[in-house]
């Protein structure tokens, strides 16, 4: 495909000696959103720091627009970044800031003071040319932040969770603005966090990583549905994860009990990992349950009401928009479709 | 109020040691000997303006020289590890715990004209080389002794510059020049003022570098103004005319030059 932008080919990097990222591949589509989603220490930011230039990998190499870009500077790649604390110019009011870049290149007055316009309209932040740096809320420095890398119109933006240091409403609302400019300005954007949620709602894929390595690649649909290993379903969402084991195709036992499954193509009586999405537990008669137990605890959360079962010697937890009194006895079914039945992992991580 | 009467002792000591001296400088100005009112020390002072613009001419030389040496160091310093830094930090300082006169003398038994250079040219037939009672050699004074007041300054504001904020500047396409120019000099201007005034203030009344390595033919102001109170030339009222005058000039050079002036950079800054 000739619409691949940025291509990661083989790369490593190492940081004090220790490898943070293990020979990655990774092709990224113009006008794409991409997420790299993971926990602390996963090498999401160093990824982010490689294609942005400030990282350089030990081995395997970096194109842009099928160009080798190793040995270019970040100052001659066309990509911008958003930085995780915004890095604003403290002794540069708003208009200086987002007017930085431009005026590096040499661009007529003019035309600076029409193009900051614009890009203050596109953050809603009309009217605040004139003020300082540290007048400015964590919101309003964020989006000078996006001001200041969008108005090179760079093929690519670079956003290092940008929206960590806000509280939960207005990240919300960035969350949608960010994915508005996007689709807006259709360029690509490569967008790290440890969100789970943040990453399922803007991205048009997710990389799910863990170790330096990928764990999964794919839309947000199917790292929520269709997670690859235990490690990717526990991050992404809330689940319950037990050990099984494998009849044959399309039967997996687990708690003591024998289910029917969508899963297929393991050995016979291979040991497998069996995900289970809380919301998926239905509810029933203690009679009709496929796995019985009792209530030991009952938290409100707003939405749904999370149960915490006790049943065949493990714990079971269940959202339900119903409520059970604590101590009760109920039952629990599942559709076939609603287990998860995977390989199990060369190390244990939960 | 706890904060109030704990600040008391610091009122008195300025009191003591800052108000009243200058208070007694300014009386002295402005009275003869046997105490009534004149101009005439003033006026008099006037005869030593020549001194007095050569004092500033080399402090002025010294200090560019000082910003010129040590804004790199400063700069290196702040982008390197913890222990590297701190290591040339200590290095910038270890000379300041030996005393001022031997650091001084130390100078005079390199440079002289038999000293451990001219011998050392000697060696290939060069020289020897007048350098000892010189300007360049005075200058050189100045700078060693007072380039660590401008490095400590400059250091304790560049080690607050975030590396994120250098590469912001790269990522929008700042050339490692322009991150210079654009960024790193900008911030760091509270560090680069105080720098100016810390080694600039001590070098234009020095009077023992210009004694000891500028010998007879460099006298300086400091020199001048020692000799009214110490010298054969005895006259403390003159003296303390010749002190002010100086302290007015250099105040006025300041404060037109905006070091004085309060444009909350630094507040904004840190």
């Amino acid at each position: 495909m000739n619409d691949i932008i940025i291509s990661l080919q083989n790369i490593s990097a190492e940081y004090d000696g220790e490898k943070v990222i293990e020979n990655m591949n990774l092709d990224i589509r113009d006008h794409e959103f991409v997420t790299f989603l993971g926990p602390s220490g996963c090498g999401k930011t160093t990824t982010l720091r490689i294609i942005g230039g400030f990282v350089e990998p030990t081995e395997g190499d970096v194109f842009f627009e099928g160009k080798k870009i190793n040995d270019v500077p970040p100052y001659k790649r066309n990509i911008n970044t958003v930085f995780q604390r915004y890095a604003l110019f403290p002794h540069l009011d708003v208009y200086d800031n987002i007017a930085f870049g431009l005026r590096l290149k040499k661009t007529p007055k003019e035309q600076i003071k029409i193009k900051v316009a614009e890009m203050l309209k596109l953050v809603n932040l009309e009217g605040y040319e004139s003020r300082n740096i540290n007048q400015l809320s964590g919101g309003q420095q964020q989006r000078v932040a996006i001001a200041r890398a969008l108005i090179n119109e760079p093929k690519v933006l670079l956003l290092d969770e940008p929206l960590g240091a806000l509280d939960l409403k207005l990240r919300k609302e960035m969350q949608l603005e960010l994915k508005r400019i996007q689709q807006a300005l259709g360029i690509t954007f490569i967008y790290v966090t440890h969100d789970q949620e943040e990453a399922l709602t803007m991205s048009d894929r997710v990389l799910v990583m863990r170790h330096g390595k990928i764990q999964q690649n794919g839309s947000p649909e199917d790292i929520y549905n269709e997670p690859i290993n235990a490690f990717v379903a526990d991050f992404i969402g809330e689940s319950n994860i037990v050990g099984g084991v494998m009849h044959q195709d399309y039967l997996v036992e687990f708690a003591g009990v024998k289910f029917e499954c969508d899963d297929k193509g393991f050995e016979p009586l291979e040991a497998v990992d069996v995900v289970i999405r809380p919301e998926d537990f239905k509810m029933v008669s203690v009679e009709e349950g496929q796995i019985v137990g009792k209530v030991e605890s009952i938290t409100f959360k707003g939405v749904h009401f999370e149960i915490i079962m006790e049943g065949h010697g493990l714990k079971w937890m269940i959202h339900s928009t119903e409520s059970r009194e604590i101590g009760a006895m109920i039952g629990l079914t599942l559709d076939p479709d609603d287990i998860h039945v995977m390989r199990k992992m060369e190390e244990s991580v939960i | 109020m706890r904060v109030k009467a704990s600040s008391y002792p610091y009122v008195a000591w300025a009191l003591l040691f800052v108000a009243i001296p200058l208070g007694l400088i300014v009386y002295f100005s402005f009275t003869d000997a046997a105490g009534s009112f004149t101009l005439d020390n003033i006026i008099q002072a006037g005869i030593y303006s020549n001194v007095i613009i050569k004092s500033v001419w080399l402090s002025v030389i010294s200090t560019v020289i000082c910003l010129l040496l040590g804004y790199p160091l400063a700069y290196i310093m702040s982008r390197s590890n913890p222990i590297t830094a701190r290591t040339i930090l200590l290095l910038v300082m270890l000379p300041m715990w030996m005393n001022f006169l031997l650091r001084t003398y130390g100078w005079m038994t390199i440079l002289e004209n038999n000293g451990i250079l001219n011998q050392f040219f000697g060696l290939f037939g060069l020289g020897p080389f007048e350098m000892i009672n010189t300007q360049g050699a005075v200058v050189l004074g100045m700078v060693y002794n007072y380039i660590p007041f401008m490095i400590l300054p400059l250091h304790s504001v560049m080690s607050k510059i975030g590396n994120d904020v250098i590469e912001a500047a790269q990522d929008l396409g700042a050339s490692p020049i322009s991150v210079l120019s654009e960024v790193v000099v900008p911030l760091s201007m509270p560090g680069i003022k105080t720098g100016i005034i810390m080694v600039f203030v001590p070098a234009v009344s020095t009077f023992i570098i210009s004694q000891m390595l500028g010998g007879g033919g460099n006298q300086l102001i400091g020199d001048i103004i020692e000799l009214q109170f110490l010298g054969n030339a005895y006259n403390p009222n003159l003296g303390s005319a010749i002190s002010l005058v100086l302290m007015v000039l250099v105040l006025m050079v300041m404060s037109v030059s905006g070091f004085l002036s309060d444009d909350n950079l630094e507040e904004r800054v840190l």
